[in-house]
């Protein structure tokens, strides 16, 4: 009596759209030559190694570095946010968290661009500064701009997957810690803040997945010179047309996301991570 | 073979990976019987329906029913309908269209369709329901609607799966006599699953106690009462003070170091057996001349009777009676041979 | 522990990140000059010219087309891949469930990659067909999340007592439990439309020429510099999500009530 048979075509799908990819960029990465063209092709890990130079590992440590900066700066400003959505009451927070999410569906590229006139030489910023009589800051094309761009595109992510958790916090646990004597501070280090942790996570990898794939931000705000390892595998792809070290890229790419995912997992055995619906 | 069997099943076994949920069922149901799996949490009675019902295969059997083996024949093919346990009705449906379903799956005119489902909601009285929705519904009400919509389609059997185990005691009691007089008008075979033993008793024309996958006892509700076969029946029917002890020879039972008279025969002389004396059968005498004596541990009054424990050299003895002995008092018991039953010990 | 202002202050100062920028872009869009910092005057020249510039229009074309097809499909085949993936048995479900969500997990980039390289491998020409398809295969993992909730809130005995009624599986699928899921079925689909809607690396790798989306659109024109057309489009864009947002919350408020969970 078990409809089972309704997933079957699904399950095709998968298999070619999914699954056959994935093999293929595998497959890709450990050989060289375009395998369509010459027909004939050897199994290699020399894609690998050319990764393994310090051109490329820098580009690593670089997206790296950003994506974790943008993780921290977004934990910063977005535990507070998400702390103070939650204790208002129940239609304010509802209305809050629905502004929350409003940017969040807005085009992603057009919340970037929107850094882009708000950050040039004669963008408003600047224009305010100028008419301050300041000189003009130097806030486009740079590092600074695409942690920026990060922060502003990711926030929300951080925010909801943490309020959802904390509104789920059972109040009588903190009337009994109050009962039992923990000021305000012990109340939020011995209680809240644990009780959290599993929305902290699913906030973290929220943040930093994207962040550390992106290559649209660092295409926009940085203006073609701060190369991202998303940046490098558009690259690859597109105009070197050098798809086999594309893909090691990309493999290199996704174990260290299953990495990070796997720490990450660590945190929050109890799979009781906030999401986003 | 009785000419009256609606239902014989046949040998059925169930094992679902390693777990043998049914061992070796044999039984038939008789046409218009009201016939009930009686047992507990686990025992097997719900998959036993549900193989009745063909929401489940077994692993090896036959369920013949009237004469064919219906096994490969799906639920919506079978002139079976089900009443679930949580009702299961179309939430997305009115009272009306959820009764009409079955008939609409039939290609009965408009009218036929509305006639029927006037004359059922009449007959579980709830008259003018049509077009209310389910979640307005109480619980009893949708316990109704949930038998006028299996009986509309006018099924030779009926398989009710605990229908009242979600109602409270008072509109259980109301309800397990509507059932009993539904079953009755109709005039349909009923197979019904429950875990309390009281409805059982209650309802039954026959009942099919089970426990672990098999059956351990079938019978009209008195036989099964008075004369459990095993410690299992009687420890979960009714309540029972169940004793070891000998049986010497036919209609001689040895309990307590006491020589008893007893209507029960065929075993082998001084074979080891056990004893059931329901609590209600013990009689409070006076301590002095009783063969059995003891001393009132404890005494609850429960409104019918007084609730007694009773201890004697051997054995703490459960007491029902309308004759108060306070605690601590001293005194005899007896009981009635007809009311002494021996059974065979359990391996 | 905080007091009030400064909490007020913070909410304050963090919405006004979050909505500066796009308040700007939508000002801007009726600033009659090109440039960003100053305010020349009020006019809607650039909205007139959004509907005149081709580009523009043809994106927007084949993003609704797509979305529009994308989205419809995917609930399709993720409807049913819902329902058979809720009736398997754990094992097999576990697997189907993680391969599932793989387009979800994986960066969009690697997703875009690999299935530039499939249809390059199928020889298929990059166009709208390719495009198409791979909108179809990263939305359906979103309307097996939004579906499969609700089949586990189903009581489980509907499809059985449907079928003892007389009803054939498939009737039981077409007059139980669909109607049943249909709040799912929908939030599916709007979730898959927003998604496509939205979509742009995707679409980036896997589109061909002639045909693009806005998002690709905005990208090439933004990278050529700024341009009020742009401005004029988000502000349009922004409205039409913000429409579309207060419907899916209406909806899912509407859920909440009639099933009195908590989302």
């Amino acid at each position: 009596m078990k409809l089972k048979w309704t997933s079957y075509p699904y399950i095709v799908w998968m298999a070619i759209f999914i699954i056959v990819p994935l093999l293929l960029i595998l497959f890709f990465s450990v050989t060289s030559e375009d395998v369509f063209r010459l027909g004939e092709f050897q199994f290699t890990l020399d894609n690998f190694k050319r990764f393994m130079s310090p051109i490329y590992l820098k580009v690593l440590g670089r997206s790296i570095t950003l994506a974790l900066q943008s993780t921290a700066i977004c934990f910063l400003l977005g535990y507070p946010m998400a702390m103070i959505i939650s204790k208002a009451e129940v239609k304010k927070r509802n209305a809050m968290i629905l502004l929350f999410v409003v940017p969040m569906w807005m085009n992603f590229l057009l919340r970037t661009y929107a850094w882009l006139t708000l950050l040039g030489k004669n963008g408003l910023i600047n224009y305010i500064i100028k008419s301050l009589g300041f000189e003009p800051l130097n806030l486009i094309y740079n590092n600074k701009a695409i942690l920026l761009g990060m922060v502003y595109n990711f926030l929300p992510f951080m925010v909801l997957p943490i309020y959802s958790v904390l509104i789920k916090i059972d109040n009588s646990l903190i009337e009994a810690a109050e009962d039992l004597g923990a000021s305000k501070l012990e109340v939020f280090t011995r209680i809240i803040l644990p009780l959290s942790i599993p929305g902290v996570v699913s906030g973290f990898t929220m943040v930093f997945m994207p962040a550390v794939s992106t290559f649209v931000i660092s295409s926009l705000l940085g203006g073609g010179k701060y190369m991202l390892i998303g940046n490098l595998v558009e690259q690859q792809f597109l105009w070197s047309g050098d798809w086999n070290f594309g893909s090691a890229i990309s493999i290199v790419m996704m174990i260290f996301i299953l990495i990070s995912m796997a720490i990450m997992a660590k945190f929050d055995e109890d799979k009781k991570g906030g999401s986003l619906w | 073979m009785e000419k009256n069997i609606i239902i014989d099943l046949k040998n059925v076994y169930k094992k679902y990976d390693d777990l043998e949920v049914l061992k070796n069922i044999n039984f038939y149901i008789r046409k218009n019987e009201f016939l009930t799996l009686l047992g507990p949490s686990g025992c097997g009675k719900t998959t036993t329906l549900r193989i009745i019902g063909g929401f489940e295969q077994p692993t090896s059997g036959e369920i013949i029913f009237e004469g064919k083996n219906i096994i490969n024949i799906p639920p919506y093919e079978r002139p079976i309908n089900t009443v679930f346990q949580k009702y299961a009705l179309f939430p997305h449906m009115n009272v009306f269209d959820n009764i009409a379903f079955g008939l609409k799956i039939k290609k009965l005119s408009k009218k036929t369709i509305e006639e029927k489902v006037k004359n059922i909601l009449k007959m579980v009285n709830l008259s003018g329901f049509e077009n209310r929705s389910i979640e307005s519904l109480s619980g009893g009400q949708q316990q109704r609607i949930a038998i006028a919509r299996a009986l509309v389609n006018e099924p030779k059997v009926l398989l009710l799966d605990e229908p009242l185990g979600a109602l409270d005691l008072k509109l259980r009691k109301e309800m397990q006599m509507e059932l009993k007089n539904i079953q009755k008008s109709l005039g349909i075979t009923f197979i019904y699953v429950t875990h309390d033993q009281e409805e059982a008793l209650t309802m039954s024309d026959t009942i099919v106690v089970m426990d672990s996958g098999e059956i351990q006892q079938i019978g009209t509700p008195v036989d099964i009462y008075n004369e459990p076969k095993n410690a299992f029946v009687a420890k979960f029917i009714g309540e029972s003070n169940i004793i070891e002890g000998i049986i010497h020879e036919d209609f001689v039972v040895e309990f307590e170091n006491i020589m008893f008279d007893c209507v029960d025969r065929g075993f082998e002389k001084k074979e080891e057996i056990d004893v059931v004396i329901r609590p209600e059968d013990l009689i409070i005498e006076n301590f002095e001349e009783a063969k059995l004596k003891g001393k009132v541990i404890s005494v609850t009054f429960k409104g019918v009777h007084y609730e007694m424990l009773i201890e004697s050299d051997n054995f703490l003895w459960k007491v029902h009676s309308t004759t108060m002995a306070p605690v601590n008092s001293l005194v005899g018991l007896s009981v009635l041979p007809e009311n002494i039953h021996v059974m065979k010990k359990v391996r | 522990m905080v007091n009030k202002q400064l909490k007020r202050l913070y909410t304050f100062l963090i919405f006004l990140f979050l909505y500066a920028p796009i308040i700007i872009l939508m000002i801007f869009s009726f600033n009659s000059s090109k440039s960003r910092g100053v305010w020349t005057g009020f006019t809607f020249k650039w909205y007139i010219e959004l509907f005149k510039n081709e580009e523009v229009l043809t994106a927007l074309y084949y993003t609704l087309l797509v979305a529009v097809l994308a989205s419809i499909i995917s609930t399709i085949i993720g409807t049913f891949a819902a329902i058979g993936i809720h009736n398997m048995t754990s094992f097999k479900k576990r697997v189907v469930l993680n391969l599932n969500y793989l387009p979800v997990l994986n960066p969009d980039i690697v997703t875009a990659v690999s299935l530039m390289l499939l249809f390059r491998f199928a020889n298929i020409d990059f166009g709208f067909l390719t495009m198409l398809l791979a909108h179809i295969t990263f939305n359906i993992p979103y309307v097996i999340l939004s579906i499969l909730p609700k089949l586990k809130q189903l009581n489980k005995h509907l499809a059985e007592a449907a079928m003892d009624l007389g009803a054939t599986p498939f009737y039981a699928l077409r007059k139980v439990i669909i109607p049943e899921i249909m709040p799912g079925i929908v939030t599916g689909a709007l979730i898959a439309f927003t998604l496509s809607i939205d979509d742009f690396v995707i679409s980036f790798f896997t589109t061909g020429p002639q045909v693009t989306n806005l998002s690709i659109t905005v990208y090439s024109m933004a990278r050529r510099g700024i341009n009020p057309v742009i401005n004029a489009l988000s502000t349009l864009m922004f409205l039409s999500v913000l429409i579309l947002l207060i419907i899916i919350n209406k909806r899912t408020s509407k859920d909440v009530k009639h099933r009195g969970d908590f989302i």
